[in-house]
């Protein structure tokens, strides 16, 4: 009974975040729209294009190979099942011991190595820049994510998720420097790895500015729905990431009941909203930058990873 | 048949088929008949080793040989140390043959590899198994010279006769350096068997020397920066199956060398010695893979990613002897266990991948990525094969690189137990390297394998390839299997690697067998787990989930048609990104400083024809600063000297005289 009941809320959680992906960048868009004066699509837009593309054809360049259409698949099956590892409005999953923080940089690392070859595999130029340039960021951001994690980890003394998460949430934690440094180089690290402003934009459609969005640029039909849908879900990954440890407020315990459940799931919505809509005025509010500044960027979250974990090195308290 | 008698058994059959190779010259079938030999000679080491890994290795089965120096003998044994290291050689040897039957009868001079072949391997059993100092460097030198013969076989192609040649420099300074160290170890006693050598006391003085020497020596030999020089060029020199075993094979050996030496004959370490191991490795680490990401030959490039490998493995020793050297035996268990299970992996991944290069070599003639492309559509299964190799070198979940990158980084977070300040600082800036190496370690073979096999063909060449044969083909399939299984069942490596952890630190990791689901645990549940087995599951049922709902209820329809290029659309597959063009972002981080690499444009005037340009500059740092230099040095110096070579008989025997004079009087002044 008690695994039936965990293979439940696994799996509820697993829909729950399908669920509410499209919806946290459709209610993104709406705010940014409406912090320049304007009217914006529906929050629910993000459903009708995924639909949309579902039944449009398949137009796929005669060069393209069998990599080419596995690649949807496999970069969204390996961004759920990353997404499925991080603690949304419980803890102590089913699966949450199956990978800890490690894995789940190399699993999105795996839906990036997929995504920049399918982007080679064609064999245009716009393929070419955005690969070369998702995987110049990666390069960067990959290990700044690790050093970010392993600050987490010497805090908590874990690297499982759920076991940092209880740790965050339990009245041990206090105001520490080296959390500080890594909740700002993880912000930093996730808007390039969602390829938001200031590092891509999401909305552009011009190639020379644009490294997400060149890589995808052969995709159409249902092939182009999967990956939108992980990019969806992959911003939605690091929003909770950032929320189940650095605000564990109301997460609910392993095995405390529904009612429990439920609080959780409501303050998981909360925060969701929340980080939308500082999201949508942290976009709205800066540009783009060079790609060639990228880099400086990144490297200053690198730095930041390093100097928080370097400072635990010396001393367990900082 | 005691377990050493079999290996040494083994190691004199392929000493023999070498030998048989040698009256076979010419012959048609030689070919065949070598290979396949030499493939079940080592299936049969291969199945003793593993016997005796998984089994209670004989903790005397020692062999003395009346052969060598007439009062020492040559002295022989198996333990746990070696039974691994012989799995790694002889596993790589059989499917090393295997890939033979098929890629050796495209050699155009089979004479000048078939005996060699069996007595490199040869050569790589004994060392393993050596068990005094003479014997040791005597099989490390047949080693290195087997070697030097195989990278020498194609001698007439253009750059071949240089990577020869600085190869035979090198290895002899290794072997030097080896020499010396084993010298300092014998002590004034000189008893030059290494169960004497263990259980002398060694000086710090000694002990400190030492430590340098063998960094020197199997560094060298391992490819540790900045004595990396000679392999970018002679491993790709050699044929590809040769490559694969250098590469993945030889510079292990030098590993077990270096830990034979450093934690087994030395004795206890002190904690700074693990400072350098841990720095050097972390440099060679990303040193290693950033000149890969500036490589566009494919055998260059797999040749220096196992640099970074190589740094990668010498980190986790440095953590482990940090540990060790501190008495924490569980966290010095899992480091060393890291090393070692990545030290299996990059046999598995680089022999696959040296092997891929071999069929592409084989397929079109072409080394260089700019002039490949495409080959997924005429090489299916290589090209398959291939990209498990990529992913399992990248570092990606399920596959085996993974598992030993995670057990590193675990190893890693357990480090602020130590006391040392210095250690402190330099524990958490080599995690920041080797977190760096393995993010440009995917985006190098993102690069390799989106050149050469995805896009259009960029040559007649590429676009006429053809699948390889069976044998060539099984050899990579084998490997794939193993670089998934290993990936997926971890527990089971880490355990048939504990005796090897007990033998030499004296302490092991948990038993792995009895976690639930076949779960990794190294520490502690709460602390960290992995389970590759259920990620691979997960990850297939997600996607087969998708692929169903989308077949189920998204439209069919597909239409083929050319590539979409924002309104330009380009006639000729020039256009494409190249390795050049690759690379460049990250050359632009990354490159100015560790390379001094610069772009220059050359653009014509408005109203001028001539096609603009675009040159890059890269220097080799190491290779300016430390070898030019020297190279130089000793130009200059046989310069001077050549005029002593043309002199009068009474000139040579008054220098004579004047040198014996000399010599008398510093010996009459010294004493």
């Amino acid at each position: 009974m008690v695994v039936i009941s965990d293979i439940v809320v696994q799996g509820v959680q697993m829909l729950l975040v399908l669920l509410l992906a499209p919806l946290l960048t459709g209610f993104v868009r709406k705010i940014k729209a409406r912090l320049v004066l304007r009217q914006g699509a529906s929050v629910l837009q993000p459903y009708r294009d995924l639909l949309r593309l579902l039944r449009k054809e398949v137009v796929l360049a005669d060069n393209a190979s069998w990599l080419f259409r596995v690649t949807p698949y496999v970069t969204f099956a390996a961004i759920w099942v990353a997404a499925a590892l991080v603690p949304t409005f419980a803890t102590g999953l089913l699966f949450n011991w199956t990978a800890d923080l490690i894995a789940i940089v190399a699993l999105l690392g795996s839906a990036r190595f997929f995504l920049a070859l399918a982007g080679m595999d064609v064999g245009t130029s716009f393929g070419g820049i955005g690969s070369s340039r998702e995987v110049m960021i990666a390069a960067l951001a990959e290990p700044a994510m690790l050093l970010i994690f392993f600050c987490l980890a010497l805090v908590a003394g874990s690297t499982q998720l759920s076991t940092v998460a209880n740790f965050m949430a339990s009245s041990y934690v206090g105001l520490r420097v080296s959390l500080g440094m890594a909740v700002i180089a993880l912000i930093m690290v996730a808007l390039a790895e969602n390829a938001r402003i200031p590092i891509d934009n999401p909305t552009t459609h011009l190639e020379l500015t644009m490294v997400h969005e060149a890589m995808v640029l052969e995709y159409s039909g249902r092939h182009l729905a999967m990956i939108e849908f992980g990019a969806f879900l992959k911003l939605l990954l690091y929003i909770s990431l950032i929320a189940c440890v650095f605000l564990p407020w109301k997460i609910a315990v392993f095995g405390t009941g529904p009612l429990s459940y439920a609080v959780g799931a409501g303050a998981y919505i909360v925060k969701l909203a929340a980080a939308g809509f500082f999201l949508a005025l942290f976009e709205t509010a800066t540009a783009k930058m060079r790609v060639f500044r990228v880099p400086q960027f990144l490297g200053a979250a690198l730095m930041l990873g390093l100097l928080g974990t370097l400072l635990l090195f010396v001393s367990r308290s900082f | 048949m005691s377990p050493v008698v079999l290996q040494m058994s083994c190691a004199a059959g392929l000493l023999g088929i070498a030998g048989l190779a040698l009256v076979l010259s010419g012959a048609k079938s030689s070919t065949a008949i070598v290979y396949g030999v030499t493939m079940a000679v080592s299936l049969v080491a291969l199945f003793g080793s593993i016997r005796c890994l998984l089994g209670d290795v004989l903790n005397d089965s020692g062999l003395t040989l009346p052969i060598g120096l007439p009062w020492l003998g040559a002295h022989f044994r198996l333990d746990a140390l070696a039974a691994f290291f012989l799995v790694v050689v002889n596993l790589g040897g059989a499917s090393a043959s295997l890939y033979g039957l098929g890629y050796g009868h495209h050699d155009p001079a089979p004479h000048r590899v078939l005996p060699f072949f069996p007595a490199f391997l040869a050569g790589m059993n004994l060392v393993v198994l050596a068990d005094d100092a003479f014997s040791y460097l005597l099989c490390w030198e047949f080693m290195s010279l087997a070697s030097w013969a195989l990278v020498m076989s194609h001698h007439r192609e253009p750059g071949n006769a240089k990577a020869g040649y600085v190869y035979l420099v090198m290895a002899s300074f290794g072997t030097l350096a080896l020499l010396l160290a084993f010298g300092l170890l014998a002590g004034p006693a000189g008893d030059y068997g290494f169960a004497a050598i263990r259980a002398a006391q060694h000086t710090p003085y000694a002990a400190t020397l030492v430590l340098i020497l063998m960094l020197l020596g199997a560094g060298s030999k391992a490819g540790l920066v900045p004595l990396h020089v000679w392999l970018p060029l002679a491993h790709p020199a050699a044929p590809s199956h040769v490559s694969a075993l250098m590469s993945g094979v030889m510079t292990k050996v030098a590993i077990y060398g270096f830990i034979r030496v450093i934690f087994d004959l030395l004795g206890p370490p002190t904690w700074w010695a693990s400072v350098v191991v841990l720095i050097l490795g972390g440099i060679t680490a990303v040193m290693g893979i950033l000149y890969a990401m500036m490589e566009k030959d494919l055998k260059r490039l797999l040749a220096y990613s196992t640099i970074e490998n190589i740094g990668v493995i010498f980190a986790s020793l440095g953590l482990a002897l940090a540990f060790q050297a501190n008495g924490l035996k569980l966290a010095a268990a899992l480091a060393f266990t890291a090393a070692l299970f990545h030290v299996l992996n990059h046999s598995f991944f680089k022999g696959l991948l040296f092997f891929g290069a071999g069929a592409v070599l084989t397929a079109t003639g072409e080394r260089d990525m700019d002039r490949l492309g495409g080959l997924i559509h005429r090489m299916p299964r290589t090209s398959f094969v291939v990209l498990v190799g990529c992913v399992a070198i990248s570092a990606l979940p399920p596959f085996n690189g993974f598992v030993s990158e995670w057990l590193m980084f675990q190893a890693v977070l357990q480090s602020p137990e130590l006391p040392q300040w210095a250690l402190k600082v330099t524990v958490p800036a080599v995690g920041a390297l080797l977190a760096l190496a393995a993010a440009l370690a995917a985006a190098c073979f993102v690069k390799a394998y989106g050149i050469a096999f995805l896009g259009r063909p960029r040559s007649t060449a590429a676009e006429t390839a053809h699948e390889v044969d069976r044998y060539s083909l099984s050899a990579m399939f084998i490997l794939a299997a193993l670089c998934l299984l290993a990936g997926i069942l971890p527990g089971l490596v880490i355990d048939a690697l504990s005796p090897v952890t007990t033998e030499i630190l004296g302490g092991r990791m948990p038993i792995q067998a009895n976690e639930p689901w076949l779960s990794i645990v190294p520490i502690a549940e709460s602390r960290s787990s992995y389970n590759g087995l259920l990620v691979m599951l997960f990850i297939t049922i997600s996607a087969s989930l998708a692929v169903f709902v989308i077949h189920r209820f998204a439209s069919h329809a597909l239409r083929r048609g050319p590539a979409w290029g924002c309104g330009f659309s380009d006639p000729t597959p020039a256009a494409q990104y190249s390795a050049g063009s690759f690379a460049q972002p990250i050359r632009r981080v990354f490159g100015t400083l560790v390379f001094s690499a610069r772009d220059h444009v050359d653009m014509p005037a408005p109203g001028d024809t001539r096609p603009a340009r675009l040159r890059i500059e890269l220097h080799d740092l190491v290779w300016e600063g430390i070898y030019q230099p020297i190279a130089g040095a000793v130009g200059f110096s046989a310069d001077r000297l050549n005029r002593l070579q043309f002199l009068t008989i009474r000139r040579y025997l008054s220098l004579v005289f004047a040198t014996l004079v000399t010599l008398l009087l510093v010996l009459a002044i010294w004493s």
